[in-house]
């Protein structure tokens, strides 16, 4: 029998190697354990059951054909991917009705490996968010505490890892959205080099910050699908060829390792559970023949003001393409053009995409754009600075992934700037174009706590072989009860499933077969 | 400090309709945001060079060679009114 909660990709695909079990029977395993859990977490806004049961039929029957490492393995995919001929929403009312034409490469690139696509996963409308509440359709839950938020953006593919509901999952990470959710979720998350994976089909949110990466449930998994996705797409410009290529990590000890702690990463706010958690670990490094010293990244405090004015900025300029004309939901009576624009606008984004395009349009807005977008530029300038002179002393450096483990639902989300201080230690890496990843290093107060590890660019394969050593050291193994003050009371997780124009049947079916 | 007339103005450049309610709420919340923004102030960046890319790239080109796209009826698949082969808005106003 397969254990959803338990099994990895690789072991996955021993099994389907040794005919020990199919991949429609693995695919089925995915879509029972879905069927079963998804009114409680609501991880998925579609699960393509179907079309997963269809796919994975075919690939047993045309296996000479349709070989491959990673043929016949499951995947979520996040909803902020295009996917040809399955709606894509962004978790947004404006594209509740959106059916791509074209598939987003990084996606494309796994379907070419046969890879079996279980569903569309919940995120932050426009992946706007740090705990997934931000969603149009549902708030995603923590399959570890159903009463608090699994992280954002990308909550729903984490969760769905974590709940045994997907094998494994692509996210998106534009100041951590990936790692956040994977360190509160307890599973594996990286965001990789900026330009390593192709974001040709990423809606974009933060063009010069945004990464696809993997969420799953090892670094050797996380290592495995990032070797898939990765290489130079002549549809995106800002891709780039890796200089070498991703190896599956092997490493079981940390010899001559040299690990930086940055200070103000542990200045403030890191809660004790979290900071002692974070010291074991960095207590094993040692162990295992590494030398952990502390760093300084002097400018790390504005790396958070900074990027609350690039990604916003940059936000507003992607997100002005959603004005009703070509795609998605349009304001109706509108008399004038503007007027359908403006209430198209108004009445298709949520309250923090609104309060991103608000604060970017001011940024760039003539009078302050120096004051603002400029100075802001500037100031990445120098936490990039910090990390190259960093990077002359160690190499790689460690911290929480975030200060804090999962918080209740509805905790922050009346406070934007509480919200945004989820992501202080995941920003910079962000700003800096930098690889990190996050692993699980224990629990505390029976919630997961992130491990991150961020290397020089495109050293993918220095963090994936530490982080490697680091997992098998800590030996990290609990799994997630789905219990919790709200697994009893289980309602809609939240905001309802609905549309813009309220009528709720052409809203996206959640967890239905599409 | 940004008052209710500069997020009306705002939100006219986004295109952007909001409800007199989210303008009030809007005003609070871009302030203290900004406030916090404002700590980058503190820094002297006069002689710091704006980072244009995170990575040593420049100059990308490509072959200027015909590729296959999208065809008409797929860039208007998706569309919300169409008419004569074209995307259908209401008159400018």
């Amino acid at each position: 029998m397969v254990d959803t909660m338990r099994l990895t990709a690789r072991e996955a695909k021993k099994l389907l190697v040794d005919g020990e079990v199919s991949s429609a029977e693995l695919t089925k395993a995915y879509l029972d354990r879905i069927a079963a859990v998804e009114d409680r977490v609501h991880a998925y806004i579609l699960v393509t059951a179907d079309n997963a049961a269809k796919y994975s039929t075919k690939v047993d029957r045309e296996m000479q054909a349709m070989r491959g490492p990673l043929a016949g393995l499951p995947i979520a995919v996040k909803d902020n991917m295009v996917t040809e001929g399955v709606t894509t929403t962004c978790a947004s009312r404006i594209l509740h009705n959106y059916m791509p034409v074209y598939t987003a490469t990084a996606v494309r690139r796994l379907w070419d490996d046969h890879v079996v696509m279980l569903g569309k996963t919940n995120l932050d409308e426009f992946a706007m968010g740090s705990s997934t509440e931000n969603s149009g359709f549902a708030v995603t839950r923590n399959p570890w505490d159903l009463g608090t938020v699994p992280g954002g953006s990308s909550g729903g593919s984490a969760a769905a890892v974590a709940a045994g509901e997907a094998l494994w999952a692509l996210g998106s990470d534009t100041g951590g959205s990936i790692r956040q959710p994977a360190a509160l979720c307890g599973v594996v998350g990286m965001k990789p080099t900026y330009g390593l994976v192709s974001r040709y089909g990423l809606v974009a949110f933060a063009s010069s910050l945004d990464q696809i990466g993997p969420l799953t449930r090892s670094v050797h998994d996380c290592a495995l699908l990032l070797r898939h996705i990765v290489g130079k797409d002549p549809r995106d410009a800002t891709s780039v060829v890796a200089p070498a290529p991703i190896e599956l990590p092997s490493a079981e000890r940390l010899d001559g390792l040299r690990v930086g702690i940055p200070r103000e990463y542990l200045a403030a706010g890191i809660e004790p559970g979290v900071r002692a958690r974070f010291e074991e670990a960095v207590a094993l490094i040692e162990e295992l023949g590494g030398r952990c010293v502390e760093v300084s990244l002097p400018h790390t405090e504005y790396a958070l003001p900074a990027y609350y004015i690039i990604a916003p900025a940059e936000a507003s300029a992607n997100l002005a393409r959603f004005d009703g004309v070509r795609y998605g939901y349009r304001a109706a009576d509108a008399d004038d053009v503007v007027t359908m624009y403006e209430r198209t606008r108004g009445e298709g984004f949520g309250p923090e995409v609104k309060r991103r395009i608000m604060i970017g349009t001011y940024a760039l807005s003539a009078g302050y754009y120096e004051a603002y977008y400029g100075r802001a530029q500037r100031v990445r300038t120098l936490v990039r600075r910090d990390f190259t002179d960093v990077f002359g002393e160690v190499d790689l450096v460690a911290s929480p992934t975030s200060p804090t483990v999962a918080f209740p639902v509805g905790a922050r989300a009346a406070d934007p700037l509480a919200m945004y201080v989820s992501d202080v230690c995941t920003i910079p890496a962000n700003l800096a174009g930098l690889p990190a990843l996050s692993i699980p290093c224990g629990l505390s107060d029976g919630l997961p706590v992130g491990f991150q590890f961020v290397g020089p660019a495109f050293s993918e394969n220095r963090v994936l072989d530490a982080a490697h050593a680091l997992e098998t050291a800590l030996g990290f193994t609990a799994t997630p009860s789905l219990g919790g003050a709200e697994a009893a009371l289980s309602q809609s997780g939240g905001a309802e499933a609905a549309s813009p124009t309220g009528d709720a049947a052409s809203a996206p079916p959640e967890g239905t077969a599409s | 400090m940004i008052g209710e007339d500069d997020v009306r103005h705002v939100a006219r450049l986004a295109r952007l309709h909001l409800e007199q309610d989210e303008v009030g709420r809007m005003t609070g919340e871009l302030a203290r945001i900004l406030a916090h923004i404002d700590k980058m102030s503190e820094l002297d960046i006069s002689a710091v060079p704006p980072t244009a890319h995170v990575l040593d790239v420049v100059g990308v080109t490509r072959s200027d060679r015909v590729e296959p796209g999208l065809s008409r009826e797929e860039a208007l698949r998706n569309a919300p009114a169409v008419v004569d082969d074209c995307f259908r808005v209401p008159k400018m106003g």
